[in-house]
């Protein structure tokens, strides 16, 4: 049984983990900083953001480490100057891609989104911004579904399916033109699968689904939802 | 049915066919249909009712042969005479002369010798020789005894071996060697496990397995068999878009007659091996034909790719090792069998084994569907096989890959088709299309065409392609409207190392190839946009600038 722990190397330093592992697990559990936005541990690893990108030695191509199981003697580079630029380039591209407005956004310093965007320094985009408005849904008398501050990143949808199990959200669409819906793109009022959960609110990167009349800073605490944290010990 | 049968049916349908004098075979296949192919062959029947020729003369429904710019066309055999845009009321006069006095009317045929001869006519070597409607027509050119010799003398290790020992290589784009693909799904212990035939050809101007399917249906299915004994499979899938109503047509009926002559289901050919096959229709998204977007959409879930790893290899469908191949890859796996892996191997280059079928379209004098062996340059098939560009045009550049290849300039024609060659040059194999732009054509404008296209088809599922591929555009849009600036250049060429790099699957990773070509091999072009303001072709409308005078 000598095989059940792998030896890899990630930014020269070498570390060790289970065979089970992602590379985005192993950085973690040493200490090693690997950005991430749609990932939420607990859920599905979904693999859309790209921010958690790689280099594996010997790999032409750029690995999700939320989603590439670790495997003996990898050598993985997490921040080369070519990743840091293009990470800048994705969150330039959410910033851009519809209206992130921090000063008059609920989740004004409770921001995944803002939060990467002070770290890596993008205090302006280099392509120009969206500003095409889309609008609220405000029908359900505890939440608001934002998709001006959408960022696509699915935890909500995977939230719904996978720990509450109604899989009352999904996506309707494709492309630039994807968005979150509730049913069958109905107001959130109508729908009868919801139930109220507000997991959806509460695993939001960003100020797309919240709490109505609350400030996130008052409904979201930084830690990992204590759900998902159930739900993995289980 | 037992192997044998196959060989009885054989012998029966050979000596059928050779009781017949003549054979006209009258193509009815998409490209021929919309000019009456349908009114050409009741006529052709009418006429040889007519004039008592049904004991010498068999007139027969096939698919295409691939000169699709003179349809319909009427191919005679024997000797191979291929008339050209045959209408209704030629057709007695055909007849007539041709089956009655035995003088071909020269007049008629297609005479262009380099269209053929530089070809190699392997997957389609039945195409528009066939009924792709009678599963018989395909047992009497010796198809399904390559199933029964697999079956009958080789084990599913012998028959993996010597499809690696072919050296053929994933004819979807990516060129992953179909022999290494198999092993991977033979050693999955998971059952059950599944094939996937990959016909979701959603390229603009791409037609090359759709001919295939709607020519040759059965070489597709025997592909498949063949397949799923060396891995073990038991299910397999045929994905095809529903924009492809003839093909489904085609291949349902295949399918069925397979079925009834026991060459799907239980005990095939008297062996243990029980191997089904479903039609599954595309809902119009061209990211379905990605690997494992593929599978979403069997599953009927959203079309949308997964990362990789785990491989379909590993887990595929409903998480069972699945083996997806595209079916040009599965077409050749019969005549691998039949005639060994050494054989197909001397066949092309020695890394590029085999051929290519090729949608040859564009400001060519000879578009149409052909197939050639790896390593041709792109010249003889431009300048040899397409006729050059037509009369007082200049050939600009050529496109090759579909949306998401590259345009290369003239002094890359000497470019031999291999898959490392185009990847290097900046181009991709693909689904085979090539288009060739002549100087009417603007090339922001082309590469704007091919982004706006990966653009509507993005799945959205990842950043850099859902909201790169849109700047993209923007930035390409404000060029061609004169509001570029040079500085705009840089931003488009980092944009689309971003996108190139980082998406998640082959759409995003290969969208950005038609911006990067261009802005390699004709910069000068962006720069005459933005600089002195003009376009060369004239095809862009630039605002003109407000001088202020004081």
């Amino acid at each position: 049984m000598s095989e059940r722990i792998v030896k890899l190397i990630i930014d020269g330093k070498e570390v060790f983990a289970k065979p089970t592992d992602t590379i985005l697990k192993a950085a973690t559990d040493n200490g090693i900083y690997i950005p991430t936005l749609c990932y939420l541990e607990g859920l599905t690893p979904h693999g859309g953001c790209r921010l958690c990108v790689v280099e594996v030695k010997g790999n032409p191509k750029l690995m999700t480490s939320c989603t590439t199981p670790v495997s003996n003697n990898m050598e993985i580079t997490t921040n080369s100057p070519k990743l840091v630029k293009y990470r800048k380039q994705i969150i330039e591209l959410l910033l851009s891609e519809r209206i992130h407005t921090c000063s008059v956004c609920v989740a004004n310093g409770n921001c995944e989104l803002q939060e990467l965007a002070s770290k890596f320094g993008v205090d302006h985009t280099s392509v120009s911004r969206n500003w095409e408005r889309f609008e609220l849904d405000m029908s359900h008398e505890r939440f608001v579904l934002d998709h001006n501050r959408c960022i696509l990143c699915t935890r909500c949808i995977r939230v719904c399916d996978e720990i509450e199990g109604v899989h009352t959200l999904d996506i309707k669409k494709r492309g630039k033109d994807s968005m979150i819906i509730v049913d069958l793109d109905e107001p959130w009022a109508a729908s009868y699968s919801c139930t109220e959960c507000g997991k959806c609110s509460a695993v939001c990167p960003v100020g797309a689904i919240y709490i109505k009349g609350k400030h996130l800073s008052e409904t979201k605490k930084k830690e990992l939802p204590e759900f998902i944290v159930r739900r993995r010990s289980r | 049915m037992k192997p044998e049968e196959i060989q009885k049916i054989a012998e029966t349908e050979h000596d059928l066919r050779m009781a017949y004098k003549y054979r006209i075979n009258v193509c009815c296949s998409s490209g021929c249909l919309p000019f009456g192919a349908q009114k050409l062959l009741k006529a052709f029947e009418d006429a040889v009712k007519e004039l008592g020729l049904e004991k010498v003369c068999k007139v027969a429904r096939t698919g295409c042969v691939g000169t699709c710019s003179v349809a319909p066309v009427v191919l005679i055999d024997p000797g191979n005479h291929l008339y050209q845009n045959v209408k209704p009321e030629d057709v007695k006069k055909i007849v007539q002369e041709h089956i009655i006095n035995g003088r071909v009317l020269e007049e008629c045929v297609y005479k262009n010798e380099a269209y053929f001869s530089k070809q190699y006519r392997l997957i389609l070597r039945n195409a528009g020789k066939i009924d792709p409607l009678r599963i018989e027509d395909y047992i009497a050119v010796g198809g399904y005894s390559a199933l029964a010799k697999a079956l009958t003398h080789m084990t599913p290790e012998q028959v993996i071996y010597e499809i690696s020992l072919s050296g053929l290589r994933g004819r979807g784009g990516a060129g992953f060697p179909t022999g290494q693909k198999w092993n991977f799904v033979a050693k999955s212990t998971a059952k059950p496990k599944y094939v996937v035939a990959n016909l979701d050809e959603g390229d603009p101007g791409v037609f090359a397995n759709r001919t295939l399917a709607e020519a040759d249906p059965h070489a597709i299915v025997e592909g498949m068999v063949i397949a799923a004994y060396a891995v073990g499979a038991e299910k397999g899938f045929i994905y095809i878009r529903s924009e492809y109503p003839l093909a489904i047509q085609t291949l349902k009926k295949a399918i069925e007659q397979a079925k009834s002559y026991g060459l799907l289901g239980n005990n095939i050919l008297g062996s243990t091996l029980n191997f089904d096959i479903e039609l599954r229709l595309g809902a119009g998204a061209f990211v379905a034909g990605e690997e494992t977007a593929i599978l979403s959409s069997i599953e009927g879930l959203r079309a949308t790719p997964r990362p990789r790893p785990p491989y379909p290899a590993v887990s595929g469908l409903w998480g069972k090792p699945t083996l997806v191949n595209n079916v040009e890859t599965l077409a050749n796996v019969p005549l691998i069998i039949l005639n060994g892996g050494a054989w197909f191997s001397k066949i092309g280059t020695p890394k590029c084994t085999g051929t290519k079928c090729f949608s040859l379209t564009g400001k060519v004098k000879n578009p149409g569907l052909i197939e050639v062996p790896m390593g041709i340059t792109l010249k003889e098939i431009v300048y040899e096989i397409g006729g050059g560009v037509p009369e007082g045009r200049k050939f600009k550049a050529v496109l090759v890959g579909g949306p998401s290849g590259g345009c290369l300039p003239e002094n890359m024609l000497s470019l031999p088709i291999d898959y490392e060659s185009l990847t290097q040059a900046g181009a991709i194999m693909g689904s085979g299309g090539i288009v060739v732009i002549d100087d009417e054509s603007c090339i922001v404008d082309t590469a704007r065409f091919f982004i706006d296209f990966c653009m509507d088809e993005s799945c959205g599922k990842c950043v850099p392609c859902r909201a790169g591929i849109p700047k993209v555009k923007e930035i390409l849009d404000k060029i061609m409207t004169g509001e570029g600036k040079v500085e705009d250049l840089n931003v488009l060429e980092d944009l689309s190392y971003l996108i190139r790099d980082a998406s998640l699957c082959g759409l995003g990773q290969t969208a950005p190839n038609p911006v990067l070509t261009t802005l390699k091999y004709f910069k000068q072009e962006y720069l005459t946009h933005i600089v002195e303001r003009k376009c060369p072709a004239g095809k862009c409308v630039l605002k003109k600038v407000e001088v202020i005078k004081e």
